[in-house]
């Protein structure tokens, strides 16, 4: 359909773009962050270009291109992107230029350079690309992996006080789970070269097989506590909240936004289509562990006093609802689980952003500390609300889609799971208006400081400091604008994200279905 | 009385060994004949020679497949593809050894070894230029031996070659130029354990001898087969395996290896890390291929068990330690481990891995060895971790290589180490023993733990204020440097042309 190898450019642009970035001489910050922009845009226009070509209707993969990399192990760079892929890449194509123009101003800490961070964000995107762009289970594998590194340096070089905690904290858990799937990945390799008498990792191939009940439990396992750790379902959530709350907001942002769905996707990419028995007998344990998810963290994000842990905690419950979707095998469902991925993006990515903002102007990450932000930056604060309220699925905004489909499709199959998973809601309505009361409302926290009410001049004096407090530059807005956008359009009119997908899971549960 | 009938010995097949056995003996004549001022040239220069000319032998005779010295020696895949890892790795150790521009001294190695330390003569040595050279023929005899000892078809040739490559080992380890006792303790350790390890290996071989009437490891596989589990035969395999597993240093017979790669000159320890690994795996892989093939039952379970037991012990000890030669030391016995699972792979695949994962490791480890080398304090080497602490910030290059050659013997997917994960674990699970897989791969994350110390302590710990200095390298150790971390990089990256060839040498012939 076309000759442009989409797939690949948009790995090796920002591979090469990070090696520039890196070797570019001290003196030229500017240049390093210019150079950053110019190739992450470059990739999401890439990102544009594979979704105007690509056809929802035709091939289940497209843009292939395959090589033959370790014969011996019947590995190939396998590229290929599907409707669930697509969609995934168009995210990280948006997310990264985002998050970039969020950076923009940041300061490197001590003796560190912001060369290094940005050459990191490119490295990281170029491996986000390949996880998603991989048809070759090896491949996917390697990227899976891959992409600990940079984010390990993003969090551990230019993170919060107890970054290095959290950074090895972060990488410990995705490798123990990484190194699990490994032995899946190899596990199903001899089980094709029994079957097929040549070994393979290619994708098309290995959903193919036939295998025995048993084993597709034990691989099954492998690949879902991978998953799981990196989505993350309760209880393998422990480090997202450090990590997420330790990692520069750049780092957050990709990790909530898209990292982590990594584990959805790989739920629906490699879980269902490779052991469709297995999913099938185990979905109830899985669904449990959605539901308590959905349920535990929001009751622990509304017990969080810090900003970014809370946010990062409001994750985990969305995620319960993802998981909660891909679950239950409908169409509805996972068409809804994955129009939430992609809006969960969005919209917790924005929410990263503005409570980086109120942190910058805060200087600090207490809830407490920002209070009465609405007097004095009314349009960061509008921001803030609108984020909030995409994150607990108002209807207008493109979460609600996602959210309304997945319990609608799930309660036919699974009613009791899904009319506990709607509780979810309510709390998360509490801990999003809770969290925008105590932040934007009230009065400013030097008030309570101050000894007593008696003269107006304490209270002058914290007005008069907190008026220091700006409102969104034109920067910052320009980074919020497209999200804000993209929040209100996905959720007024979803449908062509909604096409793009459906083929897509239609597929998913076909080879669900008719391999049993 | 009749004529003695000489063994017919085919001098092609032992160029190699030959090769690098008379550039040893020769190093002996050049130590007591040429003039001090140009010895360490000479011998440097006849060292290496020796060793890269067994390595173009080694890869001239590839595909030979024969048995030769009356049956004492086989020539076949694995033992030219295990000799030239063995020849390439000993070069790159002489190199390190040849580095004159790190110690003030000019030498990592002590001027007299004689002299007891700390006597007033010791202290006028220490500060003397005068640079010793005897470390270069003691490698190439300990490498020749090696080299035997891949290629020995014959439990009394195995002994032999294992008693060639060890005592100049001895030596080594106690030739350090700083911190003598501590090296010195090193060397007397490694001597003592040592010995008590090769009578164990002889007592293994006079009960086999006993068990089935012969010393040639085909006439032995042929009685394993025959006679099954025979009480003295399977004695005798434990206590050969023992006094093999003490040389590759797999639990519980790895107590020597933290204390003498501590102690031994960092080069030193970087060529026992390396070179005499793959030695010992190339025997262990012999005697139990070739002598007891048929009576796999016998051994597999043994060496399922050491396997865990060694990945559980480098795994989880390393995690205490705070020295970064000890801290090596236990990971190069989780990586014992690992080569064992391989090991136990069937149909010569897990032949091919092991093979494949002993070279990928030799390199990385001597390269990070050989990075421990440049980070020094006024004491020599400072390989106390907390001296590593901010070194991002004083050596970004060497903090970056670090890095990355301990995220390969992590084993990382695009390093080296993770091929060689992939094919030994592969092997592991294509011969149904998933669970020993299973337990490799958290063993692998645990041992994460401990490279990631380093790698966050470079990186995100403040420098401290009378922390080691960072010495420029000269050419010797950038070049192997330099080898090492490519190779990391291209036998993770593009590894197909070695696998390929790891696996077609891997036929052994009995």
């Amino acid at each position: 359909m076309t000759d442009v190898p989409w797939l690949l450019l948009m790995i090796v642009v920002p591979a090469v773009g990070a090696a520039v970035v890196a070797a570019l001489p001290p003196a030229r910050e500017a240049l390093a962050r210019q150079l950053t922009l110019a190739v992450s845009l470059l990739v999401l226009l890439l990102a544009v270009g594979a979704t105007v070509s690509f056809d929802p209707g035709g091939e289940r993969f497209q843009h292939v291109t395959s090589v033959a990399w370790i014969p011996d192990f019947g590995v190939s760079f396998a590229l290929g992107v599907d409707g669930i892929a697509l969609a995934m890449l168009l995210l990280t194509g948006l997310l990264v230029p985002v998050v970039i123009g969020a950076s923009w101003h940041d300061t490197a800490p001590a003796k560190r350079s912001m060369r290094v961070f940005w050459a990191w964000l490119l490295l990281l995107e170029a491996t986000l690309v390949g996880v998603f762009a991989a048809t070759d289970v090896f491949l996917f594998y390697v990227f899976f992996e891959a992409m600990l590194v940079p984010m390990y340096f993003l969090i551990g070089s230019f993170g919060g006080p107890a970054r290095q905690y959290a950074a090895v904290k972060f990488f410990l858990y995705s490798l123990l789970g990484g190194l699990v799937m490994l032995a899946a990945v190899i596990g199903l390799y001899v089980v094709s070269e029994s079957e097929l008498g040549r070994g393979t990792f290619a994708f098309d191939a290995l959903r193919q097989l036939d295998i025995d009940p048993g084993v597709q439990k034990l691989l099954f396992a492998g690949f879902f506590l991978a998953f799981a750790i990196k989505s993350p379902l309760v209880p393998f959530h422990t480090w997202l909240p450090d990590a997420g709350a330790e990692a520069p907001i750049a780092g957050s942002v990709l990790l909530v936004g898209v990292l982590d769905k990594v584990g959805t996707y790989g739920f629906l990419r490699y879980c269902l289509p490779l052991f469709p028995d297995a999913s099938r007998d185990l979905a109830p344990w899985v669904l449990v562990l959605a539901v308590a998810g959905i349920i535990y963290a929001a009751l622990l994000a509304v017990g969080q006093s810090d900003l970014k842990r809370l946010v990062s905690c409001t994750s985990i419950a969305h995620f319960g609802f993802i998981a909660l979707g891909i679950f239950a095998f409908t169409t509805e469902a996972a068409t809804g689980a994955v129009v939430y991925m992609v809006n969960h993006g969005i919209a917790t990515g924005l929410l990263f952003l503005v409570v980086g903002m109120v942190i910058s102007r805060t200087g600090s990450r207490r809830v407490a500390d920002a209070r009465g932000l609405a007097a004095t930056a009314p349009v960061l604060a509008g921001v803030f609300l609108v984020a909030g309220l995409a994150s607990l699925a108002l209807p207008g905004t493109g979460s609600f889609v996602g959210e309304f489909l997945v319990l609608i499709g799930s309660f036919p199959e699974r009613p009791v799971f899904t009319i506990v998973a709607t509780v979810g809601i309510v709390l998360a309505a509490l801990y999003v208006l809770l969290l925008v009361q105590r932040t934007l409302h009230g009065p400013p926290p030097d008030d309570e400081d101050a000894p007593a009410p008696s003269g107006g001049g304490a209270t002058a004096v914290a007005v008069q400091a907190r008026s220091r407090v700006r409102d969104l530059t034109r920067l910052e807005t320009a980074v919020v604008a497209p999200l804000v956008a993209l929040v209100v359009v996905l959720g007024v009119y979803p449908q062509p994200l909604v096409d793009l997908v459906t083929p897509a899971v239609e597929a998913t549960l076909t080879d669900l279905g008719g391999a049993r | 009385m009749p004529d003695i009938q000489a063994p017919d010995l085919s001098f092609a097949a032992l160029a190699p060994l030959l090769f690098v056995l008379g550039a040893a003996a020769a190093g002996v004549l050049v130590e007591a004949f040429v003039p001090r001022a140009a010895r360490h040239r000479t011998q440097v220069a006849l060292a290496l020679v020796g060793m890269l000319g067994a390595l173009v032998g080694t890869v001239l005779l590839a595909g030979t497949q024969e048995v030769t010295a009356a049956g004492a020696l086989a020539v076949d895949g694995p033992a030219l593809f295990l000799q030239g890892t063995i020849a390439a790795l000993g070069a790159l150790s002489v190199l390190l050894f040849s580095e004159r521009a790190l110690d003030p001294a000019r030498s990592a190695f002590v001027a007299a070894a004689a002299v007891p330390a700390g006597t007033v003569r010791d202290r006028e040595l220490a500060t003397s230029t005068r640079v010793q050279t005897e470390v270069y023929p003691l490698a190439s005899f300990a490498v020749g031996g090696m080299m035997l000892f891949t290629a020995a078809n014959d439990l009394l040739v195995m002994f032999v070659a294992l008693e060639v490559l060890s005592l100049p080992l001895y030596l080594m380890a106690g030739l350090a130029r700083r911190r003598r006792l501590l090296s010195q303790e090193a060397a007397v350790k490694y001597f003592l354990l040592g010995a008590f390890a090769s009578a164990f290996f002889l007592y293994g071989l006079a009960l086999v001898y006993g068990a089935t009437g012969s010393i040639r490891l085909s006439d032995i596989g042929a009685a394993s087969g025959r006679t099954g589990s025979e009480p003295l035969l399977l004695l005798g395999l434990g206590l050969l395996v023992v006094g093999l597993m003490f040389k590759a240093g797999v639990a519980p017979f790895h107590s020597w290896t933290p204390d003498v790669y501590q102690g031994a000159p960092t080069a030193v320890t970087a060529f026992m890390a390396s070179a005499t690994k793959v030695a010992a795996f190339g025997a262990v892989l012999r005697l139990l291929y070739v002598g007891f093939g048929d009576a796999a039952d016998t051994w597999r379970p043994l060496v399922y068990t050491l396997a865990i037991v060694s990945m559980v012990v480098g795994a989880v000890l390393g995690l205490t330690q705070t020295d970064l030669k000890r801290m090596l030391a236990y990971s190069s016995i989780a990586h014992a481990g690992f080569l064992l699972t391989g090991v136990l792979g069937v149909d010569g695949s897990g032949l091919a891995a092991t093979m494949f994962y002993l070279l990928a490791y030799g390199l990385t480890t001597l390269g990070a060895f050989g990075l421990l080398t440049l980070v020094r304090d006024g004491d020599g080497e400072a390989s106390a971790l907390s001296g590593w602490a901010g070194l991002a910030q004083r050596s970004p290059v060497v903090a970056a290589l670090m890095t990355f050659f301990l995220l390969a013997l992590a084993g990382l997917p695009l390093t080296s180490g993770f091929t060689g994960k992939f094919a030994v674990f592969r092997a592991t699970i294509e011969a149904g023993a998933w669970p020993l897989a299973v337990v490799a791969l958290v063993a692998s994350a645990v041992a994460a733990f401990f490279y990631l110390r380093v790698v966050v302590l470079m990186y995100f710990a403040e420098p401290a204020a009378d922390g080691p200095t960072v010495g420029v390298p000269g050419l010797p150790t950038t070049v192997v440097l330099a080898v090492t971390a490519a190779a990391t990089l291209l036998l993770g990256l593009l590894p197909g042309t070695v696998l390929d060839l790891a696996r077609s040498a891997a036929v052994l012939v009995g």
